[in-house]
């Protein structure tokens, strides 16, 4: 059963024209067809937020969307957010806190991250808890998450940037 | 020895020449691409004219395998191939996992692919291979079984009796293994003790979870006959091993590589019967064939682990001495033991464990595994650990409950001492050196014990109730060869490095154990550079391939620092010695009267630099002409490390959890956290955090929210993270951490291990705590998970 649909978006800055399946996942167009690496494919059910990507500036789960509802859309994924440096300050602050050990969630994580920082950039300790309870890890027991995300939203309220980790040579 | 420490430095004498990473929180650059979306998982590899596999599997707890109706399956668009387990079966030999120290354990053959029976819901039956996942699942509908549902014992309660039907007649009865311990004078010590006290302690059945699911690609290539595996797994060279001897191959025909792996926690440290029919469809197809579970496959099919039941009980004596420990386990373990581990070992461990760090000198424990048709269970993070401590902390928290003690105090009082070490636990564990009065001293004056007992009175009299609990325990890290290599299972205890400068003074280091996020790239880093002499950034670390990286044992039994950063240090020591070598060669004087730092080559009286090791580099590489006549430049040594000291090195901590309890809705709110832990020599303070961390949030998850539901046929009621509850970050609390540091004496670097004792001591500190709220009810709970409704019928309420 083959019914393909044209479609075009633009993903991570290039416009793309494809002919996908309806049925489709957005993260699996995303991943096979376009090789991107970073969203992942965690539960396939929208609980775990491995999948997490932008569309038209909002985080979605990519493994609920389909590539088709994506159509005419703007598509970010972490690679076109490091590219940019929407996400330079939080990667900083995860690598300096350790807030990630086998790295499946961090793509997912971030971006949950980053649009925490826009929507509530006064947020506490306990709302940032709230915030990425949408997505799992099952590696740093979120401490070192919820450190690293603090530590951005302190420096953004001081207009301070995070310092980048460099090797101690 | 037990310096306490705040561990922003250094504070044990320093193990190589130049030290200044070892011992602190160094990030881990390697970790960069992952949060830079570039990681490579094995999802994210696509190889040419790669097919995929989807997997028929049994859809009840147990059945008669009838006739396989494939025709129409076989004529989808894109199918492949698709095998049955008498097919598959004739290139791969079945197995059957024991070991040969656990006295009298029995396991039934198991096939890549179940041939006649399916034992339990999820066990692959039939393989469709095609050249898209979506085309494999299409075609997947349309295969027909026709089969017959069989009795299937579910409860491991019945599983001896006379009536239950034998799951595996052959074997004579459903008992897998069985083990019985007596030391001292129990029944005496029992009968005469002032407090007796006893509970029935229940786990549920959990799982891993890893995020990444298990999966891998094998690639058969007919012209060299050679096997390559891409695989999501812990021991790459256990499984090139299992490769070989399952399909008839030679060690240097099979290839394993584990690129990025996401999570493993124990789960990807098994060798499936799907990891080999997938491998049997690449040789078949003579083509790549991509495995990758899918969520609904991870749980019925990953291994389960902690189903037991036990009762326990202990005695003391008026003075607050513990006397004794008797437990019975009650475990069960799925229709077959796992491969090449088995799952006779995590009951053992309680055997082994309970009492633990006590000086008590009378126990008994019993132990029955017995089969049943539920998913296969086996080491999870922990392995027996979380149990044995939950059971021993309860009663421990119960036998000072009784004498009116303060279960801190009661705990300062009972512990092997500090100075007591070297010595034998009561069970037979061999314990080197251990820290628990220095790690209850610690934990007190972290959490401020007695201001949080005001708090909890005062809050109390407003009816609030909240609950302080502990646990003390041990960990056993750094296996020897006493922990499988004795049982006939070929899983390397040791580990070798390999560490090379290039011709720039670079330095690479290739390990046969892996990464899959503990940081042990990270550490072995920290190690070479301290010890070859260079920064950090001028480390490379290259692991998990099996043609490339000395043999070693890969991750498990939190072996990473302990065995491999020990070989990491004797290979890169071994290294600085032949750059001294060939600079005093180069600049004709001793070697004594040199040192290497930081990339340079000085004069050990000035501090003079001499030579910069791109210098020893280019004449050791390039210039051999100008050495003297039978210089060898050996810049690139292995060595090897088995630890063999003790069967084990047992680890030590100590937890303690603060809970709020609301008695009307049975809610277990967690406040606080804190932990105390012995690694030994900690190399970086910081991944070591997160070590504890997040093991400390998987022990919370088993203890409070994860379980395997069954239904009464043996279906699994929740195969789904929509249904199977994981620890969430806003449960979860702020969990501080701080170490205390007793190198061990069997290595130079004199690290333990890190990774599992969080999970060990979170179940019962929270159970504990929730016991120490509900005190004034006079109601307690030892069912774990602890879930609103058990403690609401504890509490009377329904």
């Amino acid at each position: 059963m083959s019914l393909k649909k044209k479609i075009s978006m633009t993903v991570n800055g290039q416009l793309i024209n494809a002919e996908v399946e309806p049925r489709r996942h957005l993260v699996d167009f995303l991943r096979e067809d376009l090789h991107l690496k970073g969203p992942h494919l965690g539960c396939e059910q929208g609980a775990c937020g491995a999948c997490t990507v932008k569309v038209d500036g909002q985080i979605i789960r990519g493994c609920l969307f389909l590539a088709v509802q994506a159509d005419g859309s703007v598509v970010e994924t972490v690679e076109g957010l490091t590219k940019n440096g929407t996400l330079t300050d939080l990667q900083e602050s995860f690598m300096r806190h350790n807030a990630m050990q086998c790295g499946f969630c961090s793509s997912g994580m971030l971006l949950a991250a980053a649009e925490l920082i826009e929507q509530q950039p006064k947020a506490t300790r306990e709302q940032v808890r709230e915030w990425i309870s949408g997505n799992y890890c099952r590696c740093t027991g979120y401490h070192s998450i919820v450190d690293a995300i603090v530590d951005v939203l302190d420096a953004r309220a001081k207009g301070q940037k995070i310092k980048p980790v460099v090797a101690n040579a | 020895m037990n310096k306490p420490s705040d561990l922003k430095g250094m504070v044990l004498d320093p193990v190589t020449n130049d030290q200044r990473y070892i011992g602190n929180s160094e990030p881990r650059h390697g970790a960069r691409r992952l949060l830079e979306g570039q990681g490579t998982y094995i999802d994210d590899i696509q190889l040419p004219r790669m097919g995929h596999v989807v997997y028929w599997r049994s859809p009840v707890a147990h059945m008669k395998i009838g006739k396989i109706h494939t025709e129409h399956a076989s004529k989808m668009p894109g199918v492949l191939a698709v095998v049955d387990g008498v097919q598959m079966a004739k290139i791969c030999k079945p197995w059957v996992a024991t070991l040969g120290h656990l006295a009298g354990m029995k396991s039934a053959p198991q096939h890549a692919l179940a041939i006649d029976r399916a034992c339990w819901q999820g066990e692959p039956v039939v393989a469709v291979v095609a050249e898209t996942r979506a085309q494999a699942e299409d075609a997947l509908q349309h295969i027909d079984v026709e089969w017959e549902e069989l009795p299937a014992v579910v409860s491991m309660e019945t599983a001896l009796d006379a009536d239950t039907p034998l799951i595996h007649p052959e074997l004579g009865d459903n008992l897998c293994f069985t083990r019985s311990l007596d030391v001292g004078n129990v029944d005496e010590v029992f009968a005469t003790a002032d407090v007796v006290a006893e509970a029935t302690f229940g786990f549920g059945r959990h799982t891993g979870v890893t995020l990444e699911p298990r999966c891998q690609i094998a690639d058969y290539n007919p012209g060299d006959r050679r096997l390559t595996v891409y695989h999501s797994q812990q021991a790459p060279h256990m499984m090139q091993d299992l490769y070989c001897r399952q399909f008839g191959l030679s060690e240097s025909d099979v290839h394993v590589i584990c690129k990025d792996v996401g999570g493993s926690f124990g789960i990807k440290v098994h060798a499936y019967p799907d990891d080999f029919a997938t491998v049997g469809l690449a040789m078949m197809l003579e083509r790549p064939v991509k495995f990758v579970a899918d969520r609904l496959e991870s749980f019925t099919s990953d291994i389960h682990a902690r189903e037991h039941r036990i009762k326990g009980r202990i005695a003391a004596n008026k003075a607050g001495d513990i006397l004794a420990f008797e437990i019975d386990d009650l475990t069960a373990i799925g229709p077959y033991s796992m491969f090449p581990r088995t799952s006779a070992i995590e009951g053992n461990q309680v055997v082994n464990l309970v009492g633990g760090p006590y000086k008590h000198q009378n126990y008994r424990a019993h132990l029955n595994v017995v089969f049943q048709n539920k998913t296969p269970t086996c080491q999870y993070r922990g392995v027996g650990h979380p149990i044995a401590c939950a059971v021993t902390e309860g009663l421990v928290d119960l036998a000072a409950q009784k004498l009116q003690m303060d279960p801190l105090e009661f705990r300062k009082r009972n512990v092997i001492p500090d100075d007591a070490y070297p010595c034998s636990g009561i069970s037979g564990i061999k314990l080197e050196v251990l820290s628990h009065e220095q790690c209850l001293r610690t934990i007190e004056k972290m959490m401020d014990y007695s201001a949080l007992r005001k708090e909890q009175a005062e809050l109390r009299k407003k009816g609030i109730y909240r609950g302080i609990g502990f646990a003390t325990l041990i960990e056993l890290t750094n296996p020897s060869p006493a922990f499988y290599g004795v049982g006939g299972a070929r899983i390397a205890s040791q580990d070798g490095a390999t560490v090379r400068m290039d011709p720039s003074g670079v330095v690479s280091v290739l390990i046969g154990v892996g990464e899959q996020g503990q940081g042990t790239e990270g550490i072995y880093t920290q190690i070479a550079a301290d010890a070859v002499g260079v920064s950090i950034d001028q480390v490379r670390i290259v692991t998990g391939d099996t043609d490339v990286t000395p043999y070693g044992g890969g991750t498990w039994a939190s072996r990473g620092a302990g065995v491999g950063g020990e070989a990491v240090l004797l290979a890169a020591q071994a290294l600085q010695e032949n750059i001294l070598k060939l600079a005093g060669a180069i600049l004709n004087r001793p070697v004594a009267e040199l040192i290497a730092r930081r990339g340079y080559i000085l004069d050990k009286a000035t501090g003079e630099q001499l030579l910069p090791f791109s210098e020893v580099g280019r004449v050791g590489y390039f210039r051999t002409d100008t050495l003297p006549a039978g210089f060898s430049a050996d810049l690139m040594v292995t060595r090897h490390y088995t630890q063999k000291d003790y069967p084990f090195i047992f680890t030590n901590g100590v937890q303690a959890s603060y809970v709020e309890v609301d008695p009307e809705t049975g809610f277990v709110k967690l406040l606080k956290h804190w932990a105390v832990e012995d690694c030994g020599r900690v190399i970086n303070p910081m991944l070591v955090n997160e070590q504890v961390r997040g093991a400390i949030v998987q022990g919370i998850g088993g203890v409070l929210f994860e379980e395997c539901l069954y239904d009464e046929s043996g279906l699994l009621r929740n195969g789904s993270m929509a249904d199977y509850l994981v620890p969430m970050a806003n449960e979860m609390p702020d969990i501080e951490v701080a170490h205390v540091e007793t190198p061990t004496q069997s290595s130079k670097l004199g690290a333990k291990g890190a990774g599992e004792a969080g999970t060990a001591g979170a179940p019962g500190a929270v159970q504990n705590a929730i016991n120490d709220a509900l005190a004034p009810f006079n109601a307690s709970v030892f069912d774990q998970p602890i879930t609103c409704e058990k403690i609401l019928r504890a509490l009377k309420k329904i």
